[in-house]
């Protein structure tokens, strides 16, 4: 429970800055730290358990079983050493940046990116599922967007976000392809078993795809060459930000998944030039650019990417000891290079500035700030006895006795080169900034910044320091642990000190730094040579191949996409054909051996009167009346072609929508013009019939050759038709698969319905105000309209049926479960007594005789339904489980009552048969509502306009008056 | 029986094509509902035919001796559903005419345009 709670609390605890920011920036970062600070305590709980009794405490839940996706977290050697840094170094940050952002920036933002980022970050480390560290490890890709962009005002922040966002977001992909495939080698997406499988996944054909996919990964998210150019443009988030995520912990994501994943993907051929070369690479190329940055961050972050091409490429080499060295320059870079980043945002924040040429001096004006610069520096550039020369002479000691293509001198030169230049931009850092005269042209006045800025890099100086004088007491357990860690094994017997003897490292780093200082020297002859080499410039390749993309979807777009509805359409159902004809292309068109039905005399009239309608309404389609009653004719033959296979609800269902859908579209074209010009050129119309051939061939063949054969497979008819009435409580069946098997899916269909009413109802309304509501005044309808609107013979046989309607209504719902009918035929059956009263006598009348609004029964059905569901609940059973039982009540007064059949399913389709009405109601009488505000509409208050009635007793009352 | 059903469903699905790349809302309406008889009639073929076989359960009678009763449920959905369909149709239909005093199915095309682009 505790490990869940590490990843947790700085989840869960994100909202709280972005509220607390209400009351003052210092509760903000309170609520931000405490969060931040219980996950950290709760980590260092397991330290003793993981480093001294090398257990690994786990949790596991079960999320989606079905694709191995398991809530599972871990803490081992690894994730605990990482887990600190990030929640370690993420505190320092939360107190530097409350000194350092500015009055104006939105600080709740802030910190509640930077927790989210926090705890994607801890979930990568501690994830004991490999999807599940996918999904942090994306969450790390989306919250350092936010960040990075922070000020989003500035361009260079945007750019940058965007940039980082590609490039990682783009590898994450890759990534995620890579961890599928290993967990489908693996068997198991389970990390803390997949790293026992070398076996397993070595011999698979698909080691060398897994391999590259999650390098790719890997080398994106570490900025390794040739993926490395986002991380400076990242440099224009704040310099927290940097501090946290481009030197501590998110570009260590790589290396992190590099070594949770050595023991089974290293080996010394693929792995290792793969790895140490494009790490030795980017180290080198890294380390000659940030010599020539002018820009202090730009420095740093070329600096970053050098030293990560460092680590990647001693987890390159693969031997034990070179991962104790890579595990060591972790802990070793992040304190330092944390601090340096720290360092570079308070001369930035203090000076006004942070380009190299307009600085210098600064060590008179802030000893502070230059003391913990030089330290963390020169651990940066490896000189004793601090912390970094410690690392990097193992790693030279490693280097120097590594072949590369069977040549022994590769590695070391190319380390050493790479090694000066480090001891020279780490020496330009320092007394660029610092040394020289004081100069007079500071944007501010520099002087040493409050406590809040100070103190946390000076808290990693201290370790720096500690490090470097003492590795065997404070760092050497710690290292050895977690190389165990790391390759599942008995640690390499290792000793951390600073002489070793005359060793070839020492000589190296003798040379580096002799070389770091000769190149400082001629370091303007230096810039003078790399200003007229020409480079590859970055950021223009990137911003030309995203173009170039950009403008080959925007011409598919625009082809595909033009605005046209035609278009769209067209596209569609020609993409389908096309795909379902080279589908159908690869099976054989033989006719199955299931026998036919008859042809009998009957079905070819009903098959000649449907197909003819529809002639009739493809070749009338522009006579709009004409086609729509031909349109009925096809419906009505529909209903009774259904009654003749068997499905007698479908007839009934279908006849009353038909009803329903033909009266929606007259009042449609009461509105709408009744004819349409022939405006489709001969050719597109010629076009589209040949579209529509094709489809129908294919629609048509499809279902005959179905209907001609035997299921492939057992169908499963059988089960509701043998449990519809011991389990459902009723006789038909269709009608218990609605109300009760699936009643699920009939819930969801009657809320559509609903929505689809109350839309209805939204869009009309939107006609009934403004400049729409001028227009439909001024409108008038371009037909004949009869002078008798309201006949009395209408209105008098509407009322007369109406009761008649819901007594039928109510039969049809009653008998629903056993024979056909329910809920939903009932609703119709209803409503369309109630059309017709509107119909008789008008929207004025008939809207003043409805005492609730349609609104109501459309949530008081859905809310019926649920409730019916909530109910199975309430006894202990799974939603919507049905409940049904008879009684047979006592004889009365001699009469027997029979069974009296009772199920929950009964209630649930009342809820069905509310919605229905609520919905076709609300839609209809809102429609015809449109019709009395037109032009020449009078709204009649009376249900007929001639009440013989009336005039009678007006007549015989009138000698009163 | 089998190959008039197929071709009726050929014949709805041909004509619901046509019509709805028609460039007038009411056709395209009308177009809907030639496809959705197609669908409906192919919903229920899937089950295969079974004359006066009504799932309607009658003791002693075989288990076998009843339509499947599976695609008539879906199908039964499928009607309630593009009735909700064609409603919200024809209503975006009428607001669209009303509001850009054309019912062509484009929004951007007013009858004058139309009429330039005939030309």
């Amino acid at each position: 429970m505790n490990i869940a709670l590490i990843v947790l609390l700085p989840l869960l605890g994100s909202v709280l800055p972005a509220l607390m920011i209400r009351s003052g920036r210092n509760s903000c970062v309170a609520s931000a730290a405490v969060p931040s600070f219980l996950a950290f305590s709760l980590l260092l709980t397991h330290v003793p358990a993981v480093f001294y009794f090398g257990t690994t405490p786990k949790v596991s839940w079960p999320w989606l079983a079905s694709i191995g996706l398991h809530v599972e977290f871990w803490v081992d050697g690894l994730g605990l050493l990482f887990a600190t840094l990030i929640l370690g170094i993420g505190l320092l940050i939360l107190i530097y940046a409350r000194s350092y952002l500015a009055a104006e920036d939105p600080m709740g933002n802030f910190y509640c990116y930077l927790l989210i980022f926090q705890a994607a970050m801890v979930g990568i480390v501690l994830s004991d599922n490999v999807i599940l560290l996918m999904m942090f490890w994306e969450l790390t890709s989306l919250s350092s967007f936010l960040l990075i962009g922070f000020w989003s005002h500035l361009p260079a922040g945007r750019q940058g976000a965007r940039m980082a966002l590609t490039v990682t977001g783009g590898g994450g992909l890759a990534l995620l392809a890579g961890v599928l495939l290993l967990g489908q080698v693996a068997d198991t997406y389970r990390i803390s078993e997949i790293i026992t499988r070398r076996e397993l996944i070595q011999s698979s054909e698909w080691y060398p795809t897994i391999l590259m996919l999650i390098l790719v990964g890997c080398f994106t998210k570490s900025a390794q060459f040739p993926f490395h150019f986002w991380l400076p443009r990242a440099m224009a988030a704040p310099t927290p930000v940097s501090a946290y995520l481009h030197s501590a912990t998110m570009v260590k994501a790589g290396l992190f998944l590099l070594a949770r994943l050595w023991p089974v993907l290293q080996n010394d051929h693929l792995w290792f030039y793969s790895v140490a070369s494009i790490g030795l690479l980017t180290m080198l190329i890294g380390a000659i650019i940030a010599l020539f940055q002018d820009d202090l961050k730009g420095l740093l972050a070329y600096s970053t990417i050098s030293h990560l091409g460092l680590i990647t490429m001693l987890l390159g080499f693969a031997t034990p000891v070179a991962v104790s060295a890579a595990v060591f320059h972790i802990i070793n870079h992040a304190t330092f290079k944390a601090a340096l980043f720290m360092n570079a945002g308070i001369v930035d924040h203090e000076a006004g500035t942070r380009d190299l040429k307009r600085l210098g001096g600064l060590m008179w004006l802030m000893p502070v700030t230059a003391l913990i610069a030089m330290v963390a520096a020169f651990s940066m550039a490896g000189l004793p006895p601090l912390n970094g020369y410690l690392s990097k002479e193992m790693m030279l000691e490693e280097a120097s006795h590594t072949k590369w293509m069977d040549s022994k001198q590769v590695i070391p030169t190319l380390v050493t080169i790479a090694a000066v230049f480090s001891v020279a931009y780490s020496f330009r850092y320092v007394f660029g900034v610092f040394a020289g005269r004081v100069r007079h042209d500071y944007p501010h006045h520099p002087h040493d910044p409050p406590p809040g800025l100070w103190w946390p890099p000076t808290l990693l100086i201290v370790f720096v320091i500690a490090i470097g004088l003492r590795p065997d007491i404070v760092a050497e357990s710690l290292v050895k642990s977690v190389t165990a860690a790391v390759i599942q094994d008995q640690a390499p017997d290792i000793h951390l000190k600073l002489w070793h003897g005359w060793t070839p490292a020492v000589t190296m780093s003798g040379i580096a730094v002799g070389g770091g200082v000769v190149l400082c020297l001629m370091y303007l002859l230096l810039r003078k040579v790399w200003d007229i080499l020409p480079r590859p410039d970055a950021k223009f390749l990137f911003d030309a191949l995203v173009a170039a993309l950009t403008r080959g979807c925007q011409l598919i777009n625009d082809f595909v996409h033009n605005g046209s509805q035609q278009r769209y359409i067209f596209m569609t159902i020609a993409t389908t054909i096309a795909l379902a004809g080279w589908a159908f292309a690869s099976y054989p068109w033989a006719l199955g051996e299931r026998p036919q039905n008859p042809i009998t005399a009957p079905l070819i009239v009903g098959w000649i009167l449907v197909i003819g309608s529809t002639m009739l309404v493809v070749i009338n389609y522009r006579n709009r009346l004409y086609a729509l009653i031909a349109l009925g004719v096809v419906g009505l033959f529909s209903s009774i072609g259904f009654v003749y296979v068997s499905g007698i609800d479908l007839a009934l269902t279908q006849v009353s929508v038909e009803v329903v859908t033909i009266i929606l579209m007259l009042l449609t074209l009461y509105f709408l013009p009744k004819h349409s010009q022939p405006e489709s050129l001969n050719w597109v119309r010629l076009r589209d019939a040949c579209l529509g051939i094709a489809a129908g061939i294919g629609m048509g063949g499809m279902s005959w050759l179905m209907m001609t054969r035997n299921w492939s497979m057992e169908s499963i008819q059988g089960y509701f038709l043998a449990n519809a009435k011991s389990g459902g409580g009723g006789t038909n069946v269709v009608n218990v698969i609605l109300v009760d098997f699936r009643g699920f899916d009939t819930f969801g269909e009657i809320t559509v319905l609903g929505c689809a009413g109350l839309a209805i109802f939204a869009m009309l309304e939107g006609l009934f105000r403004g400049k729409l509501l001028s227009k439909l005044q001024c409108w008038k309808p371009d037909v004949v309209k009869t002078a008798d609107r309201h006949p009395i013979l209408m209105v008098v046989v509407t009322r007369v049926l109406l009761p008649m309607a819901i007594l039928v209504g109510m039969f049809i719902f009653f008998r629903g479960h056993n024979l056909p009918g329910g809920g939903f035929i009932a609703a119709l059956i209803v409503s369309v007594s109630l059309i017709m009263q509107y119909m008789a006598s008008g929207f004025g009348w008939a809207a003043n005789q409805i005492r609730f609004k349609y609104h109501g029964l459309i949530g008081g059905g859905v809310l019926v339904a649920a409730a019916t569901g909530i109910g199975a609940m309430v006894g202990d059973r799974p939603f919507l489980t049905s409940w049904h039982d008879h009684w047979h009540p006592p004889k009365f007064m001699g009469i027997d009552f029979g069974d009296i059949e009772a199920a929950s399913a009964m209630a649930f389709d009342l809820g069905v048969f509310l919605t229905v009405i609520g919905a076709v109601m609300l839609a209809l009488a809102q429609f015809s509502k449109l019709g009395t505000l037109t032009a020449d509409s009078r709204v009649n208050q009376t249900p007929m306009d001639c009440d013989p009635s009336r005039s009678f007793s007006s007549q015989h009352h009138s000698p009163k008056h | 029986m089998e190959l008039l059903l197929a071709t009726a469903i050929g014949v709805f699905t041909a004509a619901g094509v046509f019509l709805v790349l028609r460039p007038r809302t009411f056709s395209v309406v009308m177009g809907m509902s030639f496809l959705t008889y197609a669908i409906n009639f192919f919903l229920v073929s899937v089950g295969r035919l079974a004359i006066n076989q009504p799932d309607i359960l009658v003791k002693g009678r075989d288990l076998t001796q009843y339509a499947d009763p599976v695609p008539p449920a879906l199908v039964l959905t499928s009607i309630v559903i593009s009735f909700g369909m064609t409603a919200i149709m024809v209503v975006m239909g009428v607001r669209g005419f009303f509001e850009n005093n054309s019912d062509h199915v484009n929004i951007d095309a007013t009858e004058e345009s139309i009429a330039r682009s005939r030309e």
